[in-house]
């Protein structure tokens, strides 16, 4: 145990030396990690937007642009090949999951119909609501090839033509907000 | 007392979750799968071994009174470099644990080993010391997470263990796993029994 005394000039030094040597080693981790980590979400990012989306050959990634829509900013990453515009994948969200927050990244044909869909993160229950990943459920797929335009993006229980996910109603729900608030972003768009 | 008990104690005789029960919050919330148990455990582990060995070389300079602040400085430090590190090679643990990593600061076993060892004892004692209660928590909550993962998804460390659709007519027990273990009531049940089991095969 200690063998110094309590006293007000010894108990300041201590602390002052400890926090001292703890933030300066912090400060070297995060030099250290922080390129590292950066590339990680960005490879993210990458990795779902390859999902999403034909066959690419530019940086959508560098290209990205913001909309605005309702409540929230999307991203929008055109994606073209040989100069040729092959869709647009969207990174979109939603706060009306069964857990909070949703984030979906969807790819659009230049005709405005859906490629693929792809979850970027979610907390939904394991078991009932994180069916909504495509490794987990083919609940996705039935989007697969189908125009916002012609396709209602809401369950049928609100007479949509989504199939839900049995016994996941909020979070098949909120898929559909999400790609909705995706459609929106791609109709201001203006790009296609 | 020997090193090596110092290093087995806490992996059996002195296990933190089946027998001192401590840390109970990150067990229950975070052993929805093995990985994830494992992972937690791993993470707890670095931080108690480093920590323990920090704290046993400083504690004859720290004055009595502010060594509780200064403890948790230490190990608030060590944990926020376990945050980052996962951050930035093992994105997918680090987004399935979330926000359990940062509340290892505040993980009962941490802290209690730094007061009740790592302050009175040697550095390489404490060394052991927290690496062993570290295995012994890492063991629990694979176990525990395992457990879970096999009655809740049928499956361990992301393998299932039967196909989809069971092929068998008088399988319809195995038809649908029990999902409870998944969520957080089948944390408590699964623990309580595992603790009880633990305590019989003990004695």
């Amino acid at each position: 145990m200690a063998n110094i005394e309590s006293n007000f000039k010894n108990m300041v030094l201590t602390l002052l030396i400890i926090t001292l040597i703890a933030s300066a080693a912090l400060g070297l981790v995060y030099q250290v990690t922080k390129e590292p980590i950066a590339q990680a979400q960005q490879a993210k990012i990458n990795n779902a937007i390859k999902a999403v989306l034909p066959e690419f050959d530019n940086q959508p990634a560098s290209a990205a642009y913001t909309r605005k829509v309702d409540d929230g900013e999307v991203i929008l990453y055109p994606a073209t090949r040989n100069g040729q515009p092959v869709g647009v994948a969207i990174k979109t969200f939603t706060k009306k999951g069964f857990a909070g927050l949703i984030e979906l990244m969807v790819g659009f044909l230049p005709d405005g119909s859906i490629y693929k869909v792809e979850v970027i993160s979610h907390k939904e229950t394991p078991g009932l609501g994180d069916k909504i990943e495509p490794k987990k459920s083919n609940f996705s797929t039935q989007f697969e090839g189908k125009n916002p335009e012609t396709f209602k993006l809401m369950v049928k229980k609100d007479g949509g033509d989504v199939n839900a996910i049995t016994a996941s109603t909020i979070s098949s729900r909120a898929y559909c907000d999400a790609l909705n608030r995706a459609y929106q972003a791609l109709k201001k768009g203006g790009e296609q | 007392m020997s090193h090596i008990y110092q290093l087995t104690k806490g992996i059996i005789k002195e296990n933190p979750i089946f027998v001192i029960v401590l840390g109970m919050c990150p067990t229950l919330a975070t052993t929805s799968s093995a990985i994830n148990g494992m992972g937690m455990g791993l993470a707890t582990t670095f931080v108690l071994l480093s920590s323990n060995t920090v704290i046993s070389l400083i504690a004859r300079f720290i004055p009595d009174k502010v060594r509780i602040p200064s403890y948790i400085v230490v190990i608030a430090t060590f944990v926020t470099i376990v945050d980052l590190v996962m951050q930035a090679y093992t994105q997918s643990l680090y987004e399935s644990l979330g926000i359990f990593i940062p509340l290892i600061v505040v993980n009962c076993i941490v802290l209690g080993r730094a007061e009740a060892f790592a302050n009175k004892n040697g550095v390489f004692d404490s060394m052991l010391d927290g690496l062993g209660m570290g295995l012994g928590f890492t063991l629990a909550l694979t176990l525990l997470g395992s457990v879970r993962e096999i009655l809740g998804n049928f499956s361990v460390f992301g393998l299932k263990l039967i196909p989809k659709e069971p092929v068998w007519t008088a399988g319809q027990f195995f038809h649908d796993p029990m999902l409870v273990f998944i969520l957080a009531p089948g944390a408590f049940i699964a623990l309580a029994y595992m603790i009880a089991i633990f305590n019989k095969l003990k004695k």
